[in-house]
């Protein structure tokens, strides 16, 4: 009898352990590094004296500020009237297209992602031409009915950009959440005797109600940290805006700005944890799954022309912001009426001139993070999924508390930690190469990429790889022929939406990017956005950015299903397809 | 394709636990060559452990397995040339069915030709040769499962594992494939370790068979002496069905009678036995029911009973009846235009001695 350490139940062979625990701890070693450290800095600089002991001074200094009482209350009203303003766009559509049977599913459907593929601090400018105090909608009202609406005045252009870009997160998820509610759950609630709002407020209501509050905690998590559209709308008197004033005007030693930074995570997370709070112990709604779906009725005649009209007035609105950016990217001149007078192509010609640099800095910076995190992505997934190394799971833990973690407050905690830092070899510092921004993109996308990659994995029963070990190929043969083959579609549907929401963020690039030179796309069309003369390039440069995110999408999508051509994987390639888009959104 | 080698497979004092729950318990047996052995275990019993343990994607914490007299504990899944076909046969999805066959054979680097030789003979044996080109999901249930095995034999492994091999069938084509996958082992000759929770399935194609309860080996027999002389109750009531009588055994003028409460007395064949508490074992269909009053047979033991229910189950009807205390189960074939009894009869019940088997 050979004497085994009592240990091992599953493992494999000694040295092979050996190389998993190396990836583990390199892992490990770069979610530390970039981003427990430096979130944990802009928490310690928050609470600490110049001393070093520990004070609630600076809390009680940002308090005193009436600037940013103000900010702090404009914060959580922003946020949460977007969140009510997206919910009463998003829950009629969700329960049309679950509950009737009509052709606008697809139009829905459709209104879902259409959102996302562009940045809401793109669309802003373009809002306001079309909806603000002498955009075209006000011009028309003021023309023929004698009044305006104050929609993008303040604080309500703000709302009304925020909530009509990320309804999508709210409208997918409840889709999701009513659709797994099993027809036969509905139909044995009527057998025994309910109907109507007693059958909803009693079955329908909570059981999809987990998935309402999964895409609300979103919403509200999303419109938080957005940093880019306040700014473009001129609208500094917000936490995001704010932080990133303090620190670039002020500097990185003032202490508001991690006061902010630190607000900003305690909400993240207690949206997080109600999100959480919510779906726990509500995971029946996805076990049993029949037919799917709640019985479909016909609609009536008049319910129908009611639904076509909520489902046209939020594609015209969902709608306004492209085709505004679209007709700015082709006016001379546009302001003060209902469309430009007239059109031109220079405003392309000046982006191709000024900015194929910032084009290139885009795909240069997005596709090496995206490549990182799917590298990141499939090692974690396997870590988990198929050993034993002990910390994979805080691992996966670790990587998506990301997602709590605002843009702002992450450049803040690295403009911090790495101050002074020199690169090895260079000596240039850290924090003025543009290495940061890539990190920085990474460690943010990381968690899409990650949920995509264990998705794939998961999908893949473990007798798949046994069966290959079985025929004589090693752990590595086994994962290079059959694994990696059978993930590709996860993995690249990883990779796009990493690399597209890479490509729209703004709040972690403009406090990073080291110079003008290598800024990307996103901070390019912020900085026309800045001026009057410079939106029409800027719309330009926006419209190159929604072309090359819709042309990568198109493009995986071709990938996928080219290369994934099996029954098994395809489906599967669709969902994380459809996922990437969803999370495109987060810019 | 004729293998030539057969190995002898020993699993020597093989135990492995989860933390405390232990799963085997110094399991031993040995597999000889060329035989169609089977695992035969409730779930929960550590059959599918010990198939992964032969495979190698377990390690046992103690013991050892032998293939051919070479001790392969510690060689990886991978160095073993031990074929598995999986319970959901794991066909790899993005590759054809031939590309699947020859997956083995490419990981042991022979020449082109050799592989496409091999791989066109192994689909050939299963019936698909002209399925080459198709991809798994293009396939049914059977014939992905000959693909499974196709790809199995093809690396000519010294053994063959198969983890529940019908259990993904319908119930007709299990039967049929059930034949097919017995016709194959034999013409192929190759040591063949199958695991199942069927009984039927194990007694109908093993040479012989080792049933499994919570990780320890009950008994390892044919399938003739697990039925006939099981070696413990759960054998009894696992194997086929079964009425259990607690009772004691006695001696009187060289004749053994068991004695019980429930029961009364029953005249046993033989004295071999001992005196004492004992517990006896009689098939359902070793007993014979019988109108009060008509001659009794005399081979047999007669006691008075009533039925309590009964269900008819095609080929003969199963009937509970009650006697003294205890209630046994009691098959009588049907045959049309016999009514059987209705439950409230009084009945005999005739005990043939010979078919009583004392535990």
């Amino acid at each position: 009898m050979k004497a085994i350490p009592l240990r091992l139940a599953i493992p494999a062979f000694a040295a092979l352990t050996w190389s998993q625990a190396a990836v583990a701890l390199l892992i490990a070693a770069f979610l530390l590094l970039f981003l427990i450290v430096p979130v944990v800095t802009v928490v310690y600089v928050a609470f600490v004296d110049g001393a070093g002991s520990f004070t609630l001074s600076h809390f009680g200094s940002f308090f005193s500020l009436s600037l940013m009482r103000e900010s702090f209350w404009n914060s959580l009203i922003v946020a949460t009237m977007s969140v009510v303003l997206a919910s009463l766009i998003a829950i009629p559509l969700a329960y049309f297209t679950v509950r009737f049977e009509f052709r606008g599913a697809l139009l829905i459907q459709t209104l879902g992602i259409l959102p996302l593929i562009m940045p809401p601090f793109v669309g802003a400018v373009a809002m306001q031409l079309i909806f603000g105090r002498s955009g075209s909608v006000n011009l028309l009202l003021g023309e023929w009915f004698g009044f305006t609406l104050p929609i993008m005045e303040g604080l309500n252009g703000v709302i009304f950009v925020e909530a009509l870009h990320y309804f999508p997160f709210i409208l997918m998820n409840l889709v999701v959440a009513l659709n797994n509610i099993d027809n036969s759950m509905e139909e044995s609630a009527q057998n025994l005797g309910a109907s109507g709002m007693r059958l909803f407020r009693r079955i329908v209501y909570p059981l999809a109600m987990p998935g309402y509050v999964a895409g609300a905690a979103l919403v509200f998590i999303k419109v938080f940290d957005d940093l880019g559209t306040p700014l473009v709308l001129n609208q500094t008197n917000l936490l995001a805006p704010q932080a990133y004033l303090r620190i670039t005007s002020v500097g990185i030693e003032d202490p508001i700005g991690y006061v902010i930074g630190v607000l900003m995570v305690l909400f993240s997370l207690v949206a997080l944890w109600a999100s959480a709070l919510a779906l726990r112990g509500r995971e029946y709604a996805t076990l049993q799954r029949g037919h799917g779906g709640l019985g479909r009725r016909r609609l009536r005649p008049w319910q129908a022309a009611l639904a076509y009209g909520w489902i046209l007035l939020v594609l015209a609105l969902v709608l306004a912001p492209h085709l505004g950016i679209l007709l700015l990217s082709l006016a001379k001149v546009w302001s003060f009426s209902v469309l430009p007078d007239s059109f031109t192509l220079q405003n392309y010609a000046t982006v191709f001139e000024d900015s194929p640099r910032m084009i290139w800095n885009t795909v240069l910076y997005c596709g090496i993070a995206a490549g990182i995190d799917v590298l990141l992505g499939t090692a974690i997934a396997y870590l988990m999924l198929r050993t034993r190394v002990p910390a994979a799971r805080s691992l996966d833990f670790m990587a998506t508390a990301a997602l709590a973690i605002p843009g702002v407050v992450l450049a803040i905690g690295y403009l911090r930690t790495f101050r002074g830092v020199e690169l090895p070899f260079t000596g240039e510092l850290v924090t003025s190469s543009w290495l940061l921004l890539v990190i920085a993109y990474t460690i943010r996308r990381l968690p899409y990429a990650l949920r995509s990659c264990v998705a794939a994995l998961q999908q893949l029963h473990v007798s798949l790889e046994e069966a290959a070990e079985n025929l004589g190929a090693t752990k590595a043969r086994a994962i290079r022929r059959v694994v990696v083959p059978l993930m590709v579609g996860g993995i690249l549907a990883g990779f796009v939406t990493s690399f597209m929401t890479a490509a729209v963020e703004l709040s972690a690039t403009l406090m990073l990017i080291p110079s003008q030179n290598d800024a990307p796309m996103s901070y390019g069309i912020y900085l026309y956005m800045q001026s009057a003369a410079g939106r029409g390039p800027g719309a330009a440069l926006g419209v190159l950015a929604v072309a090359i995110v819709a042309i990568g999408t198109y493009l995986s999508h071709r990938l996928i299903s080219g290369r994934a051509a099996t029954e098994e994987t395809r489906p599967v390639a669709r969902l994380e397809a459809l996922d990437g888009a969803r999370a495109a959104g987060a810019g | 394709m004729g293998h030539g080698q057969q190995a002898r497979v020993e699993i020597d004092g093989v135990s492995l636990a989860y933390g405390a729950t232990p799963v085997l318990r110094e399991v031993s047996v040995a597999i000889e060559p060329g035989e169609f052995f089977a695992l035969l275990g409730p779930s929960g019993s550590g059959k599918s452990t010990l198939l992964r343990i032969l495979a190698g994607f377990l390690q046992p914490q103690a013991g050892a397995i032998r293939v051919a007299g070479e001790d392969v504990t510690r060689v990886p899944p991978w160095e073993r040339d031990i074929g598995m076909v999986f319970q959901n046969y794991a066909l790899w999805p993005h590759m054809t069915v031939r590309q699947n066959v020859a997956f083995g054979l490419e990981e042991r680097r022979l020449p082109r030709a050799e592989v496409e030789r091999r791989v066109a003979a192994a689909l050939e044996l299963v019936g698909l040769g002209e399925f080459g080109a198709r991809r798994p999901g293009q396939l049914s249930g059977g014939q992905q499962q000959r693909v499974a095995l196709a790809r199995t034999v093809a690396i000519e492994p010294k053994v063959l594992l198969l983890d529940e091999p019908l259990s993904n069938l319908d119930a007709k084509l299990r039967i049929h494939m059930r034949a097919e996958l017995l016709a194959l082992q034999r013409k192929l000759g190759i040591t063949t370790i199958f695991v199942t929770h069927d009984q039927e399935e194990a007694l109908s194609v093993a040479d012989r068979v080792a049933v499994l309860d919570q990780g320890v080996i009950q008994q390892v027999g044919t399938p003739v002496e697990l039925y006939d002389t099981p070696a413990n109750r759960f054998i009894a009531t696992f194997v086929g069905t079964i009425n259990l009588l607690r009772g004691s055994l006695e001696t009187a003028d060289g004749n053994t009678v068991f004695r019980s409460e429930a029961l009364g007395t029953l005249a046993l064949a033989g004295g071999a036995a001992s005196a004492g508490p004992a517990e006896i074992a009689i098939r359902p269909h070793a007993i014979q029911l019988a109108v009060p009053g008509k001659a009794p047979d005399g081979g047999r033991s007669w006691l008075d009973g009533t039925v309590a229910e009964r269900e008819f189950l095609g080929e003969f009807v199963r009937y509970s009846v009650k006697v003294g205390t205890a209630e046994l189960i009691v098959d009588q074939p049907h045959y049309i235009g016999e009514p059987g009894f209705p439950p409230g009869a009084k009945v005999k019940v005739g005990i043939n001695s010979a078919q009583v088997k004392v535990l």
